[in-house]
This record gives C-alpha cells, sequence and structure tokens, in this order.
C-alpha cells in the first residue's frame, strides 16, 4: 500500500499514477476487511476504485497528457514543500514516541456479522441530519461540476 | 513480537500516518493538477483509515465506556467522508476541464489569473 502511494507521488505518466491510486486503494479496502468494516470495504471499493477512478481517467484522456509529460515535473516551491512535509513528519514522529504509551490496547474484537445491519441503523436513526447533509452537498457538487464544465451557460 | 505478532491499532495510526505524509509530499510538490487531486484522495484516505482503525478500537471497549458491539461510529464517518470525497473529486475536475479549455495547460504554477 505503501509501495502504490510513493508510485502516485512519483510517476511522471498521470495514468501510471492512477492505476497505482487504485493498488492503494484496493490495498486499504483489504485492510477494512481485516478491521472487521466489511460494509466501509465495499463502498470504498465500487466509490473509489470504481467510480472515483474512473472519473480521473476520463480527464486524464480529456486534457493532454503528451506535452506536460516532457515538462518539468515537481513545481518551483518543491525545496519549500519538501521542509514543511520533513517539519510534519517529524511532529508525527514526536507524537508517536510521546504517545505510545498512554494508548491502552484493548481486546480485539471479535464481531458477528451483522456489520452491516448496524451501520444502516446508526446512519439512519443517530446520524439522519447528516445524512441527508451529505446528499445536499452531492446535489450541489452534481450542479457545480455541471456548470463548471459547461461551455456557455 | 514472537510468533504471535499482534497487529495493533498503532500499527494501522502509523500507516495511517505515512500515507497522509505522502499526500502532502504529493500536494506540495507536483505542478500536474490531477496528481495533486489524487494526492488529496490520499489524505482523505489515511483519515478514513483512522476512522476505521478507531471505530475497531472502540468495539474492543467494555460498554460502560461507549464501546461495544454497537460503537461503529467511526465507519459511519468514514462513509461521509467517502461521500466529501467523491463531491471533491467531481467539482475539481470540472474545474481543471474549464481551467484547461481556457488556458490548455494543467500546471498549478501556470493558474495565476488573479495574479497581476
Amino acid at each position: 500500500m505503501l509501495i502504490g502511494g510513493i508510485a502516485v507521488i512519483t510517476r511522471k505518466n498521470p495514468v501510471h499514477s492512477a492505476l497505482a491510486l487504485i493498488v492503494t486503494l484496493l490495498a486499504q479496502a483489504s485492510l477494512y476487511l481485516m478491521l472487521y468494516a466489511p460494509f466501509v470495504a465495499g463502498v470504498q471499493i465500487i466509490l473509489y476504485a470504481g467510480g472515483i477512478m474512473v472519473l480521473f481517467l476520463f480527464v486524464i484522456m480529456l486534457v493532454s497528457i503528451e506535452r506536460s509529460m516532457k515538462e518539468r515535473q515537481f513545481n518551483s516551491q518543491w525545496v519549500v514543500g519538501i521542509i514543511a512535509a520533513t517539519a510534519l513528519g517529524g511532529l508525527f514522529i514526536a507524537v508517536y514516541f510521546k504517545g505510545k504509551n498512554v494508548f491502552p490496547e484493548g481486546v480485539p474484537a471479535m464481531l458477528e456479522g451483522d456489520n452491516t445491519q448496524r451501520v444502516a441503523s446508526l446512519l439512519y436513526g443517530q446520524y439522519m441530519f447528516a445524512f441527508e447533509i451529505a446528499s445536499l452537498l452531492l446535489l450541489v457538487a452534481i450542479i457545480g461540476a455541471v456548470v463548471m464544465a459547461k461551455k456557455r451557460i | 513480537m514472537g510468533a504471535m505478532f499482534h497487529i495493533s491499532t498503532l500499527h494501522y495510526l502509523v500507516l495511517g500516518a505515512a500515507l497522509f505524509l505522502l499526500g502532502v509530499i504529493g500536494v506540495l510538490t507536483r505542478r500536474n493538477v490531477v496528481i495533486v487531486l489524487m494526492s488529496i484522495e490520499l489524505i482523505l484516505n489515511a483519515v478514513n483509515l483512522n476512522l476505521v482503525a478507531f471505530s475497531h478500537y472502540w468495539q474492543g471497549m467494555p460498554a460502560r465506556l461507549g464501546g461495544g458491539a454497537q460503537a461503529l461510529h467511526g465507519q459511519v464517518f468514514s462513509i461521509f467522508v467517502i461521500t466529501d470525497a467523491a463531491a471533491e473529486a467531481a467539482v475539481g475536475l470540472g474545474i481543471l476541464i474549464a481551467f484547461f479549455r481556457n488556458k490548455e495547460t494543467v500546471n498549478v504554477d501556470e493558474v495565476n489569473l488573479l495574479k497581476w
């Protein structure tokens, strides 16, 4: 999964990058299965690896990639970017060494197989309002994408 | 670290942090807008991994602390994050197509229409 992630940010061809991202997403779906989250794993495969990546590949085909492959691949602020990312990594490592012992390890949960029903009852019960907000967000995103991609409004 | 090597929540958190870092490096250094958007997807996926790992962690907690088998809030939140990622990808790629039609480029440092 990490190899896929590294390939995403280093490949020259955006199509190779997208394929590496698909590998990463599928590896993450298998991690969800290991964490007893089969519904989220299914959503991950169908929505990310199926839907969003098809969208990415369409756009890569629409914009021309032949010219951009011959150009410089990293922007002019890449030194500052690397420095900032290194600072963030140092912060993560510091947090890891400070906090790895305050973390009590729970009993590993061995769950039975009605995960999807529980997720659904939470989604339509306690998180009903957030669910409606999410549907409204998707509607706004659809309208926004259509308006943005139209030639003349 | 014997024969029964147990994968704890901490391992998932470290993996999520590493993935987040890769996404940040990609956003800050790449020039192609498509790859920048893919790096944002990497960041959102790292957050999702943390949410699901903590959901699994809470399911192993006793029920008086709010744990137990019903504690699936992390998974519900990760579904919301996936929804947001879908919306963000759609709008971002729409903006990219509109911009490519006007300026014939996909590089982030040539997006300087607001600069004078």
